[in-house]
């Protein structure tokens, strides 16, 4: 069976003539799995497809499943001989190390308490064993990652709205953007941590992100605009 | 095979072995001796299973897992208006590389690739060369085929005279 691009798919349905690029690989993403047969659903949700061989299920998601690659939102719960617990709100805490930061040596370590918020990217990630985490890129550059510090709120929001909003052509973060200066670290495992000015625009900036949930692309602006002007009488 | 090449070196005397600052040579060389029986050992009982080999044969398919690298997500930490400038330099910076990348996949689409352009060009060189050729033939007269040019044009160059001024009639 063609592969329904865009419809509801099941798991236990199969699809097959799947597009090649020019070597013939196929990318198979989250929710199909190949058996010797043929390619398997294991999800239920939309079949989505990218150019030139890109297939994938997207569906609406809670659970956080550690993947190899993602920047996520840490939560430090213990701090042990070298390497720091860190719940990412996957299946098992993930492990941290005191020498993963930006210019951290045995002697200078990284100043972290438990309890504070971590911007970190996953580096080991699969079903077997635990998650690691780390602060800084490939060059040794901290590069946006670290702990969070400097108050903000931070929220939660399901997946499937957290990638939404990080997809380029979403206009929630830049509208709000154009309406007020703020900041903001987004994690694919469901967390979003804001801070604005005041304590009242973080918390407005909060609650329209986790608002905008049902709300349209192209009716994302008014939506924000509304919000944000509702606020003005506050001040 | 090893020993023998062993045997060959130069080989230091015991007594230099002995002695305080060539220890670490010394432990070296006991290393590599016993690495060396360790080896006949594992090479006199080791055995090997007579199947032939399990041909893997190279998937179709590739696996990725990752939502953010499927949907090309932006990176999560944004900042705007300057209200962190250190990020927002971040940001910035890996718009710019985003933006190149797609500008080179555009080009890619939209250019000719290297090969295209050598198939194009060499044909245009011959095609081009062919049109010389000819006018050339024309004015000696023959009509050449492509095999002969070589040896055709180097008689041309015989027979064909000085060139000179030629003096305007005058009227």
């Amino acid at each position: 069976m063609a592969p329904k691009l865009g419809t509801l798919m099941f798991p236990g349905e199969s699809i097959d003539d799947l597009k090649t690029d020019k070597n013939g690989k196929t990318i198979l993403g989250p929710g199909l799995r190949r058996t010797y047969a043929a390619i398997h659903i294991i999800k239920a949700g939309i079949l989505q497809f990218k150019e030139p061989n890109e297939y994938w299920i997207e569906s609406p998601e809670k659970r956080y499943i550690a993947t190899k690659g993602d920047s996520v939102i840490g939560i430090v719960t213990q701090r042990t001989g070298d390497a720091f617990r860190i719940d990412i709100g996957a299946s098992e805490q993930a492990s941290l190390s005191y020498m993963a930061f930006e210019g951290a040596t045995k002697k200078n370590r990284p100043d972290v308490k438990v309890g504070d918020i971590i911007y970190a990217r996953l580096q080991v990630a699969n079903k077997d064993m635990e998650p690691e985490l780390v602060c800084m890129d490939s060059t040794g550059r901290s590069n946006g990652y670290g702990v969070i510090r400097d108050g903000g709120f931070m929220i939660k929001c399901p997946l499937h709205h957290i990638r939404r909003i990080l997809r380029p052509n979403c206009p929630l973060l830049k509208t709000l953007g154009d309406m007020m200066p703020y900041e903001t670290a987004v994690g694919i495992n469901g967390r979003i941590w804001v801070k604005g000015r005041s304590t009242i625009e973080t918390i407005t900036i909060a609650n329209i992100i986790s608002d905008s949930e049902h709300c349209s692309d192209s009716d994302m602006k008014t939506f924000v605009k509304s919000r944000v002007h509702a606020l003005s009488g506050l001040h | 095979m090893a020993a023998e090449s062993r045997e060959t070196k130069t080989q230091l005397s015991r007594n230099l072995l002995g002695m305080k600052f060539m220890q670490r040579s010394a432990a070296r060389k006991e290393y590599e001796k016993n690495e060396l029986n360790q080896q006949r050992v594992i090479d006199d009982e080791h055995w090997v299973l007579d199947i032939p080999t399990l041909e893997q044969d190279e998937s179709q398919y590739v696996v990725e897992s990752s939502y953010a690298k499927l949907n090309s997500l932006q990176f999560g930490r944004q900042s705007y208006q300057k209200f962190n400038p250190e990020i927002e330099k971040l940001m910035q910076i890996n718009n710019a590389e985003k933006d190149l990348a797609e500008a080179e996949e555009r080009e890619k689409e939209i250019g000719v690739s290297d090969d295209e352009m050598t198939e194009r060009y060499s044909s245009l060189v011959g095609t081009i060369s062919k049109k010389f050729a000819k006018k050339r033939h024309k004015s000696d007269g023959q009509i050449n085929t492509s095999k002969d040019t070589d040896t055709s044009s180097a008689k041309r160059m015989k027979k064909k005279h000085k060139k000179q001024f030629m003096k305007p009639s005058d009227d």
